[in-house]
């Protein structure tokens, strides 16, 4: 620390010290004073005076609902890991400790709200209906996802780390000048997923200065997991990332991502800020990915245990439960029933996964136009015709 | 009963094209369930699990622990109910995973994330209780199991030679085994050496930065016969961790061992690659050693009394359900003492500019097991009685050594004891557990002439050393510690009086 009156301008490479910067930051398990919090990890039910209105409509049915939302999906996440490491997957994306920021955004988002996922949302994407068998084509290399994201308002995964952000930027902007924001009942917005890797990417950036400039109506929502694989945040960013958004002219907000109601309420604000012309608005969920970045990755390699030993107390899951047992008498047979549900979802999960045939040879050229052109079409029938002359050979 | 299914080794990492066997964690003849762990492997990525495709009884294992086995072929056989397609039903608690790992624990029964239980294995989490690992492999070695290595007989005569085989495709600089081991070496160097069989890996580079240059290995290729490439270890390192002797993973080193590995010996040096707890090890005390301070003090005390205290107590109805050792005597004395001083039981948080003190003593034993140095944590030590702790180390040890000390156990403590005595030697000077304030290493208990009222008489002796952290722990106050200590050993009637 320099003295005030001593101060004189010092080499700027020894500047600040990292630990000037990054104080509150990674490192620190909680997410500093900043942090938007409806539900402690002891299960407890606490106010918030900007936010707590937003999820005041909340009670036991609502809270068992996000409940069985998240233990179904963390339920399919683990299955899908499973089925990874017995060859039927080629890779999968674990979400495992993101539940909570993830149901609480998509169960915050209207059906006219438009949601441009990365590839981890899976817990997004069952929010908006999506059945989680259609997310296993992605993973076992079959198709690029086979919902149809108009009728789901739920974009294809994008792969390419923060890219989305500019498909989420443009699609909101069409909203605005379609006048579909305003106070109208049809109103919408756009949601954009993203992690805390790709806040250093330059199509966040680029998104997060269109976004301004039009006064887009898109909910930027960073889940700040702590890890980009295996960098760290403190390696990423000096200030913390809801903080950004300052720089650029709009509202950032950290929210507790391991708390669904913080998650809820926040982003329902968000949403509806967008919706009424004061968009964009980034959210940052502080919350902590439990497993590795995917099924190729092995993050004892990089990061200790004993900060996962830190966020298990924290879990998302667990401190609904401890609410809804506390706080509205729920009993076991609830909590067993929820269990058989998610057990059957992951067994149908898993037939489904080892029953989904290959596709067939013509499937590269099928789907890419709505229509073939004669180029195309000539190049399908002599590929087929080729495949075929392999046929009892 | 029909042909039982097969599981074949598959790609768990986006384009790999082997795995290595580490340990079996079930049985011909084990009853397994969908998704129960059946085997760990090592890839070029990470250890990973697998987790059983099929519910039924576990016929064959048709790999050896140690064993390179090509993506694709089989590694397990699996008797199922109708012999067809199982069951999918999915069984989340696997034995093996009912300890530790309780991270995605999602309700009262806890199944939700104990399915596959990648989650919580990171880092020190990689550790689990091993399932007669030795009982397995031998189980298997005996039947059948011709086609692949069988036993550690079997394993020694195919060793030399497929480790030769493996060895070109190793120096193509492909990722065979964990980066640590990749040679720094140029493509065009790695390409030579290749030609010329020479193991990069044996070779220290003369270059800048380490790097191997093509001299070098012109050099080796002169120095040795062509086919003597010393093809070493594939097992690779089960991923390095980080620091905080509570990072490990413990599997490699046992049964790594018997096929590939054996580093073989190049020009009178062995080399072997750093990993797993060693590493944790390494990365906590170079930490600790050049961030904390270290101040060491010695004392000799007459344990006479506490031995025959210790004698006494044995032999009393109360205890007889514990070993009691002289080790929870010490133990006792830190806890009383810590009170007293609770300069000792405190750590100092640089990024935060406070120095903590904690009200309860989170007492770390110092234990030798087979994966390593480990110091697992007795909890509230200072709450426990003379029976409560010998049981806790009691337990504490039994856990260590048989390496299924759970990974929380293993963090979070304020103050350690190493217990150098059992090695026999009279005392030593400890490097501080990172983050703690200080630890006692106590020596061996032996007879040793002693003044006793100015008459040179034999008693029971025993050295103790104590290392602190001179940033929050002053002389004064450590050597108040350690002679509170070392007076409760000496006459531990005065505990009446604390």
């Amino acid at each position: 620390m320099s003295r005030p009156q001593s101060w004189v301008p010092t080499d700027p490479r020894s500047a600040p010290t990292r630990e000037h910067v990054l104080s509150g930051l990674h490192g620190t398990d909680e997410g500093g004073a900043e942090l938007v919090q409806l539900l402690t990890p002891e299960g407890q039910r606490v106010s918030d005076d900007r936010f707590g209105s937003w999820a005041d409509d909340v009670g036991a049915e609502e809270l068992k609902g996000y409940y069985r939302d998240m233990v179904l999906v963390r339920r399919v996440d683990r299955e899908g890991n499973a089925l990874q490491r017995q060859g039927q997957l080629g890779i999968w994306v674990p979400l495992l400790g993101q539940e909570a920021a993830q149901v609480g955004a998509g169960r915050a988002a209207t059906p006219r709200d438009m949601i441009f996922p990365s590839y981890r949302e899976h817990g997004v994407a069952w929010c908006r209906g999506i059945d989680p068998t259609d997310l296993l084509g992605i993973f076992r290399g079959t198709d690029h996802g086979s919902w149809d994201p108009i009728e789901a308002r739920f974009h294809l995964y994008t792969i390419v780390i923060g890219n989305q952000c500019l498909n989420a930027t443009g699609y909101a902007m069409g909203q605005k000048f379609e006048g579909k924001v305003g106070d109208g009942p049809d109103a919408e917005a756009t949601m954009c997923f993203f992690g805390d890797g790709a806040t250093s990417q330059g199509d966040v950036h680029e998104g997060f200065v269109w976004a301004a400039a039009y006064d887009a109506p898109v909910v930027f929502y960073c889940q700040n997991n702590q890890w980009a694989i295996s960098v760290p945040l403190e390696r990423q960013t000096r200030v913390p990332l809801f903080q950004r958004a300052r720089g650029y002219g709009f509202p950032g907000v950290r929210v507790d991502g391991n708390d669904v109601l913080a998650c809820l309420a926040v982003t329902r604000w968000a949403l509806e800020e967008c919706r009424t012309g004061n968009g964009p608005v980034l959210i940052e969920a502080f919350t902590y990915r439990m497993d590795a970045h995917t099924t190729s990755d092995d993050p004892s390699r990089y990061r200790l245990a004993d900060e996962l030993e830190l966020w298990k107390l924290k879990d998302p899951i667990e401190r609904v439960r401890v609410n809804l047992v506390r706080e509205h008498g729920v009993g076991q047979d609830f909590f067993d029933e929820v269990q058989a549900k998610s057990d059957e979802l992951a067994a149908r999960f898993r037939a489904f996964c080892v029953a989904m045939p290959d596709p067939g040879p013509d499937r590269m050229f099928s789907e890419v136009y709505a229509e073939l052109s004669p180029q195309l079409a000539a190049e399908k029938s002599a590929y087929l015709e080729y495949h075929a002359s392999f046929e009892g050979a | 009963m029909s042909v039982p299914e097969i599981f074949r080794m598959p790609d768990v990492g986006e384009g790999l094209t082997e795995a290595e066997i580490v340990a079996w964690q079930v049985a011909p003849g084990d009853p397994v369930a969908v998704n129960q762990i059946l085997v760990e492997i090592e890839t070029a990525k990470a250890v990973v699990e697998l987790p059983s495709p099929f519910a039924g009884t576990v016929h064959e294992l048709l790999a050896e622990p140690g064993a390179t086995v090509q993506v694709g072929e089989p590694i397990i056989a699996i008797r199922t109910a109708e012999g067809g397609t199982p069951e999918p039903t999915p069984v989340s608690e696997s034995p093996a995973e009912s300890k530790g790992a309780l991270i995605g624990e999602a309700g009262a029964d806890g199944r939700i994330a104990t399915l596959v239980g990648y989650g919580p294995r990171q880092g020190a989490a990689r550790r689990r209780p091993r399932k007669g690992v030795p009982g397995a492999a031998a189980a298997v070695a005996e039947p059948e199991v011709a086609p692949v290595v069988a036993g550690e007989e079997a394993a020694a005569q195919v060793g030399p030679a497929a480790a030769a085989a493996t060895a070109p495709d190793l120096d193509d600089g492909r990722p065979a085994g964990p980066e640590s081991l990749v040679p720094l070496a140029k493509p065009p160097v790695r390409k030579l050496a290749k030609d010329l069989g020479v193991d990069l890996r044996a070779l220290a580079g003369s270059g800048p930065g380490g790097v191997i240059t093509r001299d070098d290995v012109r050099a080796a290729a002169s120095a040795q016969a062509a086919g003597a490439a010393g093809a070493a270890g594939a097992a690779g390192a089960a991923g390095a961790t980080g620091a905080a002797g509570a990072t490990a993973a413990p599997a490699a080193e046992p049964v790594a061992v018997p096929a590939a590995a054996a580093p073989e010996s190049v020009g009178g040096v062995r080399r072997e690659p750093i990993r797993g707890v060693r590493r944790a090890t390494a990365a906590a005390m170079v930490q600790s050693a050049f961030t904390a301070p270290h101040v060491t003090e010695f004392l000799s005390v007459d344990v006479t009394e506490t031995m025959a205290l210790r004698d006494r107590l044995r032999a009393s109805r109360r205890f007889a359900d514990v070993k009691l050792t002289p080790l929870a005597f010490v133990a006792k004395a830190v806890c009383l003492a810590a009170r007293r001083t609770p300069a000792v039981n405190a750590s100092w948080d640089e990024p935060a500019g406070e120095i903590v003190y904690y009200d309860h003593v989170q007492l770390g034993i110092a234990a030798a097991t087979p994966r390593g140095l480990l110091v697992p944590k007795i909890r509230d030590a200072d709450r426990l009685d003379l029976h409560g702790l010998a049981a806790a180390l009691g337990a504490l040890t039994e856990t260590a050594r048989a390496g299924k000390t759970a990974p929380s156990d293993l963090v979070g403590g304020t103050i350690t004891i190493t217990n150098v005595g059992v090695f026999g030697v009279d005392t030593g000077t400890p490097i501080l557990n990172p983050g703690e304030a200080a630890i006692l290493a106590v020596g061996s208990i032996k007879p040793a002439p002693w003044v006793v009222d100015g008459e040179l008489t034999v008693r029971t002796v025993c050295q103790l050393a104590l290392s602190f952290d001179h940033r929050l722990v002053d002389g004064e106050q450590g050597s108040r510690f350690l002679a509170d200590v070392g007076a409760l050993l000496e006459d531990p009637a005065t505990a009446m009086l604390w």
